[in-house]
C-alpha cells in the first residue's frame, strides 16, 4: 500500500497558488479571452415568451446584416418553447455590434401560449397549465418510510411543526457559460468554460456525431462553475454549427442575462416538517412533505448529476420512525443543474431549523440536542471543539429572552458530503528532461480550487524539488484522462495519481541512470545522465492515499433588527474535517468561499419570477 | 442657492453632476423649453459621430491604441474584442459586477459603462499595466501572498479598485477597503482575503484566522 511522506515540506503547508501571477497580470487566457485567428463573435436569440409554438424562424435578414457570417436555428422545423430564455437561433459576425443588429433582424413566427406557470404553488394545482402536454406538473410523491410515524408521535414529549422554504438560486459564476469553437474538416476544437473537459468532449461528440478523437477541448483558465458547467451546452453546439457555416472560429459566451435564464439553478424547496422527541431530547419521529421545482426538467445536460428537486431528509440525523414525501413541480422555467452539494444546503436548512424549533420546545440547548442525536463521531468532536472556540456556552441565550429591538442570536448546524476518494480512472504523464525540468500533464481542469497548485505541491514533495520547479499542464483532452471537477473529488483524484507518477519516475530514473535516490540534491545529476532523450512516465490513481465522507459543523452569530428584518452576520466559525490537507492556503480559501456563498444563499439570493409574464425579473447578480 | 454638499462625497456629488452637464444644460434650467431643445440640437449637431466606425485613439498602459470603432462600442468591448487586452473581464456588461474595472487617470471606472470614444485623451490603466518590468505591483504581490484570488475572473477588477484606493489613501482601514470594493463581486468568496491583501499592500499585517487541529 502506498503511503504519503511523513515529514513534509510542502504537503499540509502553504504554497502560493502557482497560477496566481498569470491571473494577477491579466496574462491568463480564460475561455472568454480566446482570440483565435479570424474569430467571430457569437450571440443567441432567446424566447421572450415562457410558452409558445415557434412555427418559423427566418434568418435571411439577419444574414444580410453587414459583418454577419453565419446564422443557425436552434432546432429545425416547428418547435415548442417551454420557458423564457429558451434558445431560438444564433448568429456569428465580425463584431458584437453586428450580432446585436442581426438578433433584431431575425423574424420569428410563433403561436404564443397564454397558459404557462412559473410559481411552485400554482404549478402543483391539478388544473395548472401543463408544461409538458399530457403530464401533470406535480410528480407523484416519492415516499420513503421507516418504522411507524403515526404510532410514534403520540408518545413524544415534544412535537413541533414548521414550514421552511428555500428559493431557486442561480449559479452566477463570474465568467458566463460559453465556448470558442473551431470546427473544420479536421475536427473540432473547443476552448470551453467548463468544469469537465472530458464531459464537454463527450457532449460535442454525441451532439455532432464526431469521434472522440476528432474533438479536443481546452480549458486553460475558467471563471467558476459551481456545478453548472459540465456539458458543451446548447450554446456550445450552436457555436460549433456557426463555426462550420462561417468557416471560422466562433466565440460564443452567454450574456449575464442568458446565464440567469437557461443554464442551471438550484431547485427551490418547500418543506413541511413535523418532528417529535422524547423528554430527554432523543428524536423519535420525523414526517416531512417537500416540493420544489427543477424547472422544465431536471439536470438537462449538466452531466454533473443532481438537479432533481428531492433533498436528503432528515439530512444527517437517524430517526427511528420517518415518513418523507417529496414531489417535483415542473414549471415553465429554466432547468436545474447540479449546484454545490446538490440537495444538501436546502436539506440542512430545513432540518436544522426544525431542530432549533424542537430545542426551544424542549427547553434544551440546541447544541445539546444535536450532540444527543448526531451519531457521527467526527461531528461530535467538531461540535465540542467549535463550541469551545466559538464561546457557545457564554453566548447562548434562550430564544426571545433578550430585550430590545436589535437582537443577537447564535446557531449551529452540521453537514456531510459523501464525495469520493477520487476517480480511480485518473491518469497522468510526466516528461522529465535531461536538464532536470519536469512537466506533468493531467486531463483535469483548475476551476479556481487550486488544482494546478495541488499537483505541483505533491510532485515537489515526492521529488524533493520546489513547487515552482514543477510545470503543471492541465485542461486539455489531449492529456491523459482526468475527471470532471465536481463533488469535491478533483484533489483526491489527482493527488494519488501524481504520487504514483513520481514514485514511478524515481524508480525509472534509478534503473536508467543508476542513481539510487534521485530526489532533491541528486535530481539534476540524475536527469543529466538521461543523455538526450527525456524520461516519459505514465501513472494512475491508486488506492489508500485518499478518503471520502468529509463532514463539518458551523456556528454563526447574527444580529437581527426585529423591526426592519435586517440581518447582520457578526461571526461565523466553521470546523471541517478535510482529511489530508494538501495545500493549506488554498483549502482555507475554499472553506471561506463555501461559507460566503452559503451566506449569500441564506440572506440575499433568489431568482424572482413574474407570475403574470413568466419572465425572470432579476437576471443579473 | 446654498449648496451645502460636502466635498468628500466623492467624484459624483450633485455639484459635479451639474458641472458635467456643461453650460448648455445649466442655461437650460432657466430658459424656455423650445429654446433649450434648439440649443441642444445645435450643440450636438456639430459632434455627431457614427453610426459607422470612426477612428479612436486610446492611451492604454502608456501605449497608444489606434482603432476603428463604431461610437456605440464600449471601452470594455474595445479592449477585449478589438485589441488583445483581455485582462479586464466581462462579467455582466451592466455595471453590476466590477470585473471590467479599469482606471481612467486615478479613478476606477466600469469600462462596460464607458464608450471607447469618451475614454480618449485620458490615461487608461488595465490590469496588464500594473506589473512593471515583470515585477508584480505591491497590490498584486499582496493578492498572491494572501491568496486573494480563486478562479481569478473578478481579480483584475478588484486589483484596480484596490490600487486606486491606495493611490488616494495609502493607509486605509478595513472599512475603507470594503467601501472601495463595494462595486466588485467575487463569486468564489475571496472577499476576506482581498481585505487582508489590500491592508498588507498598505503595510498592515493581518493574521489568518484558520487553525489546523491535527487529530492523528
Amino acid at each position: 500500500m502506498p503511503e504519503w511522506p511523513k515529514d513534509t515540506k510542502y504537503i499540509s503547508h502553504s504554497t502560493a497558488r502557482v497560477d496566481a501571477p498569470a491571473k494577477l497580470t491579466g496574462s491568463a487566457r480564460y475561455s472568454s479571452d480566446i482570440q483565435e485567428k479570424g474569430w467571430l463573435y457569437g450571440m443567441i436569440l432567446r424566447s421572450k415568451w415562457p410558452a409558445a409554438k415557434v412555427t418559423s424562424v427566418n434568418l435571411d435578414k439577419a444574414r444580410a446584416v453587414p459583418g454577419i457570417k453565419a446564422a443557425v436555428v436552434a432546432r429545425e422545423g416547428a418547435f415548442t418553447i417551454r420557458y423564457y430564455g429558451e434558445e431560438i437561433a444564433a448568429v456569428a459576425g465580425t463584431s458584437k455590434q453586428a450580432c446585436l443588429d442581426a438578433l433584431l433582424a431575425i423574424e420569428v413566427q410563433a403561436d404564443v401560449r397564454h397558459g404557462f406557470v412559473v410559481n411552485e404553488n400554482e404549478g402543483r394545482k391539478e388544473n395548472s397549465p401543463q408544461v409538458w402536454d399530457g403530464v401533470a406538473n406535480a410528480s407523484a410523491p416519492h415516499v420513503r418510510q421507516n418504522g411507524d410515524v403515526d404510532a410514534a408521535f403520540p408518545g413524544c414529549a415534544a412535537v413541533i411543526e414548521g414550514f421552511y422554504s428555500t428559493p431557486v438560486q442561480v449559479h452566477n459564476p463570474m465568467e458566463t457559460h460559453g465556448n470558442t469553437v473551431s470546427w473544420t474538416d479536421e475536427g473540432l476544437t473547443a476552448w470551453a468554460s467548463t468544469q469537465g473537459i472530458t464531459s464537454v468532449r463527450d457532449g460535442f461528440s454525441g451532439a455532432l456525431q464526431l469521434d472522440n478523437s476528432k474533438v479536443r477541448v481546452i480549458t486553460e483558465y475558467m471563471g467558476g462553475g459551481f456545478g453548472a458547467k459540465f456539458g458543451p451546452g446548447v450554446e456550445g453546439v450552436l457555436a460549433a454549427k456557426l463555426s462550420k457555416e462561417a468557416g471560422a472560429p466562433v466565440r460564443l459566451m452567454l450574456t449575464r442575462f442568458d446565464q440567469a435564464l437557461a443554464v442551471g439553478n438550484r431547485p427551490s424547496s418547500f418543506q413541511k416538517i413535523k418532528i417529535g422527541a422524547s423528554a430527554d431530547g432523543m428524536l423519535q419521529a420525523f414526517e416531512a412533505e417537500n416540493y420544489g421545482t427543477a424547472g422544465i426538467g431536471a439536470g438537462g445536460d449538466s452531466g454533473g448529476g443532481g438537479g432533481g428537486a428531492d433533498i436528503p431528509m432528515p439530512y444527517i440525523y437517524r430517526v427511528p420512525n420517518i415518513r418523507v414525501k417529496q414531489s417535483a413541480v415542473t414549471l415553465n422555467t429554466g432547468s436545474a443543474r447540479a449546484f454545490r452539494a446538490p440537495g444538501h444546503p436546502p436539506a440542512s436548512y430545513g432540518m436544522e431549523s426544525a431542530m432549533d424549533d424542537l430545542a426551544a420546545k424542549l427547553g434544551m440547548d440546541p447544541l445539546e440536542l444535536r450532540l444527543k442525536n448526531d451519531s457521527n463521531p467526527i461531528r461530535q468532536r467538531e461540535y465540542k471543539l467549535g463550541a469551545e472556540k466559538f464561546g457557545w456556552k457564554e453566548k447562548y441565550k434562550a430564544p426571545g429572552s433578550s430585550s430590545g429591538v436589535v437582537k443577537t442570536g447564535i446557531g449551529c448546524a452540521g453537514g456531510a458530503w459523501g464525495g469520493s476518494s477520487g476517480d480511480r480512472r485518473t491518469q497522468g504523464d510526466a516528461q522529465i528532461n535531461p536538464d532536470g525540468s519536469i512537466e506533468l500533464r493531467l486531463g483535469v481542469q483548475d476551476i479556481g480550487t487550486g488544482t494546478r497548485t495541488v499537483i505541483a505541491v505533491v510532485a515537489a514533495e515526492m521529488l524533493g524539488l520546489k513547487p515552482e520547479q514543477i510545470t503543471v499542464r492541465v485542461g486539455d483532452t489531449n492529456f491523459p484522462y482526468g475527471p470532471g471537477s465536481g463533488g469535491s473529488t478533483t484533489c483526491p483524484s489527482v493527488s494519488p495519481t501524481v504520487h504514483n507518477i513520481c514514485t514511478k519516475a524515481l524508480e525509472q530514473l534509478q534503473t536508467q541512470t543508476g542513481v539510487a535516490d534521485a530526489r532533491g540534491k541528486n535530481w539534476f545529476a540524475a536527469c543529466k545522465k538521461l543523455g538526450v532523450s527525456p524520461l516519459m512516465v505514465h501513472g494512475q490513481w491508486q488506492q489508500g492515499l485518499s478518503t471520502d465522507h468529509a463532514c463539518g459543523v458551523q456556528f454563526a452569530e447574527v444580529e437581527v433588527d426585529t423591526e426592519t428584518g435586517l440581518v447582520t452576520v457578526k461571526k461565523i466559525l466553521g470546523v471541517h474535517d478535510c482529511g489530508l490537507i494538501i495545500n493549506q492556503v488554498t483549502l482555507e480559501s475554499q472553506i471561506n468561499g463555501g461559507i460566503i456563498m452559503g451566506m449569500g444563499y441564506a440572506l440575499y439570493e433568489e431568482r424572482v419570477m413574474d407570475d403574470l409574464s413568466g419572465v425572470v425579473l432579476n437576471p443579473n447578480f | 442657492m446654498n449648496n451645502s454638499e460636502p466635498e468628500h462625497l466623492g467624484a459624483h456629488s450633485r455639484r459635479t453632476f451639474f458641472k458635467s452637464l456643461g453650460t448648455v444644460a445649466v442655461t437650460a434650467a432657466t430658459a424656455q423649453v423650445t429654446t433649450v431643445a434648439a440649443e441642444l440640437e445645435k450643440a450636438s449637431a456639430e459632434k455627431v459621430l457614427g453610426p459607422g466606425a470612426v477612428p479612436v485613439t486610446l492611451k492604454v498602459n502608456g501605449e497608444k491604441l489606434k482603432l476603428m470603432l463604431e461610437p456605440r462600442v464600449t471601452l470594455l468591448d474595445a479592449l477585449r474584442n478589438y485589441s488583445s487586452l483581455t485582462g479586464a473581464k466581462e462579467g455582466c456588461d451592466r455595471a453590476t459586477c466590477g470585473a471590467c474595472t479599469v482606471m481612467l487617470g486615478d479613478t476606477p471606472v466600469y469600462s462596460c459603462q464607458k464608450l471607447a470614444i469618451e475614454a480618449q485623451g485620458i490615461e487608461i490603466t488595465t490590469v496588464e499595466g500594473l506589473a512593471k518590468n515583470g515585477n508584480l505591483s505591491k497590490v498584486q504581490q499582496a493578492f498572491l501572498t494572501k491568496d486573494a484570488l480563486m478562479c481569478g475572473y473578478c481579480t483584475p477588477g478588484f486589483l484596480m479598485s484596490v490600487t486606486a484606493l491606495l493611490r488616494k489613501n495609502p493607509k486605509p482601514n478595513a472599512d475603507d477597503v470594503k467601501h472601495a470594493c463595494a462595486g466588485n463581486i467575487c463569486r468564489c468568496g475571496t472577499q476576506p482575503r482581498i481585505v487582508q491583501a489590500a491592508l498588507k499592500a498598505a503595510g498592515v499585517e493581518t493574521a489568518s484566522r484558520t487553525e489546523v487541529v491535527d487529530y492523528a
